[in-house]
């Protein structure tokens, strides 16, 4: 119940007085509602639940955050290599 | 798929647990709150890539597991009246009550209805105006946005045959729940990010303080997890007692004002029971005074209902995380999806579903 998916909003429009969009989930159009995302504009990448949209991707934070986990990941690839090549010590199960 | 395909990249989630293998000295014991997560993890095999020193047990953000058996009884009393359309999220529909469960009540010609958004159910109630349309609002702080818009469409409909039975539940107060228990195992926990893109971040840094206990929000890609995963263990490590945020690309420290603005305009904090854990303070909300008229239990007074639980299943001491799925000796045979004896085994989010599911 609290999964969702991220979509990108392709339309917005007003239905019975609530603010809606059309989110396009990879090529599946669903509808949303926007009333508890009033920010919320085409173009945006969103995460719905329960046919609402909660919240607003950030791209930026997107990209940072990778870029973090690679950096960390080569760098701690590289520590391996070289701690790995003065001593074969032990393998995990000879603690 | 945008937002989705880079947090699956398998090297780096290799990357990401090899830096979690390096950083861990001694056994930890996590919790993942939320049942979406426990199923993630359990789908990309997460819990069988980590180190041995880390042990995952399994929180009870299963919104269908922990609703109360007597409001599955009063969801059944009122699905059974003629006049009535009941609606509810799809995963609610097995979930046994005392008696049986409104999958077989629709089965006898209860008018049963599965809804996607609670907006399909104001919208039923809109095209069925000589019926009383009930909709099963359960859930944790995700769903409330979107089952209290629709009480707030309804009055701006004057709809009078709309109504809601609700069963709202709240993390922070299962965590204090959890983490005072005697004999509490959690050190660690990562937080339910969708919960989170809703209500933010911040009731968790006075919780983390009391118990001594760090927190990641963590979201539900397998590079997500494991991040969360590996910013608690770091926190661990080091003695440091604080909340981070592993999932910034959706979750705010303030969290989304609009979403909880509208919440608190129709919900407000009450003791709620959970199913298998018994009553948490303030650990639920219910409809405030000013919108009784939507409330199902006082329309349909369903609200004297009491129950008793089946004695084998275990589910409140594996919602708590003191016991496995698999230490159940009904597990995998008297209780199965097809025939659960409790509602971890029915849902999506239930930690005995993902067990049986993903062979565990």
């Amino acid at each position: 119940m609290c999964l969702g998916i991220p979509g990108k909003i392709i339309e917005i429009y007003d239905n019975l007085g609530l603010r809606m969009a059309k989110i396009d989930f990879d090529g599946v159009v669903r509808e949303a509602c926007l009333e508890t995302l009033p920010e919320a504009k085409v173009g945006d990448y969103t995460i719905i639940h329960a046919g609402f949209a909660l919240n607003i991707l950030s791209e930026e934070d997107a990209l940072a955050n990778l870029a973090l986990l690679r950096e960390m990941a080569a760098l701690g690839a590289a520590e391996d290599e070289s701690e790995d090549q003065p001593s074969e010590d032990t393998s995990p199960e000879a603690e | 798929m945008r937002f989705v395909t880079e947090f699956r990249d398998a090297e780096l989630v290799r990357g990401v647990i090899d830096e979690i293998r390096r950083t861990v000295t001694r056994p930890w014991v996590l919790m993942e709150i939320c049942g979406g997560q426990t199923h993630a993890i359990m789908r990309y095999g997460l819990d069988q890539l980590l180190p041995p020193e880390i042990e995952l047990v399994h929180g009870p953000g299963c919104p269908v597991c922990v609703t109360p058996l007597e409001q599955i009884d009063r969801a059944l009393a009122i699905a059974a009246r003629p006049e009535v359309i009941f609606c509810s999220f799809g995963d609610m529909l097995r979930v046994p009550g005392s008696q049986h469960d409104l999958f077989s009540m629709r089965a006898r010609g209860a008018q049963v209805r599965v809804v996607y958004s609670p907006l399909d159910a104001v919208k039923l109630a809109q095209e069925n105006p000589d019926k009383q349309v009930v909709f099963f609002a359960i859930g944790f702080e995700t769903t409330a946005p979107p089952n209290v818009m629709s009480v707030l469409q309804a009055q701006a409909l004057g709809l009078k045959n709309y109504s809601v039975l609700v069963s709202h539940v709240r993390v922070p107060p299962a965590m204090h729940a959890i983490l005072g228990a005697p004999g509490n195992r959690v050190q660690g926990f990562l937080a339910a990010g969708h919960v989170c893109t809703v209500m933010g971040y911040h009731e968790y840094p006075p919780i983390a303080q009391q118990y001594g206990v760090p927190v990641a929000v963590t979201g539900f890609e397998p590079l997500d997890l494991a991040q969360g995963i590996l910013l608690t263990v770091r926190m661990l490590e080091k003695g440091q007692v604080e909340v981070q945020n592993a999932y910034p690309r959706a979750v705010t420290y303030e969290g989304n004002r609009a979403a909880q603005a509208i919440i608190h305009k129709v919900l407000q904090p009450i003791d709620r029971n959970w199913r298998g854990i018994g009553l948490i303070p303030q650990s639920g909300w219910g409809l405030r005074p000013e919108f009784s008229d939507f409330d199902a239990e006082k329309r349909f007074d369903v609200g004297h209902i009491q129950t008793q639980e089946s004695p084998v299943c275990i589910a409140g001491q594996i919602l708590q995380g003191f016991k496995k799925p698999n230490q159940c000796p009904a597990f995998g045979t008297t209780c199965k999806p097809e025939h659960p004896l409790g509602a971890p085994m029915v849902s999506a989010e239930g930690a005995c579903s993902a067990f049986y599911r993903y062979g565990r």
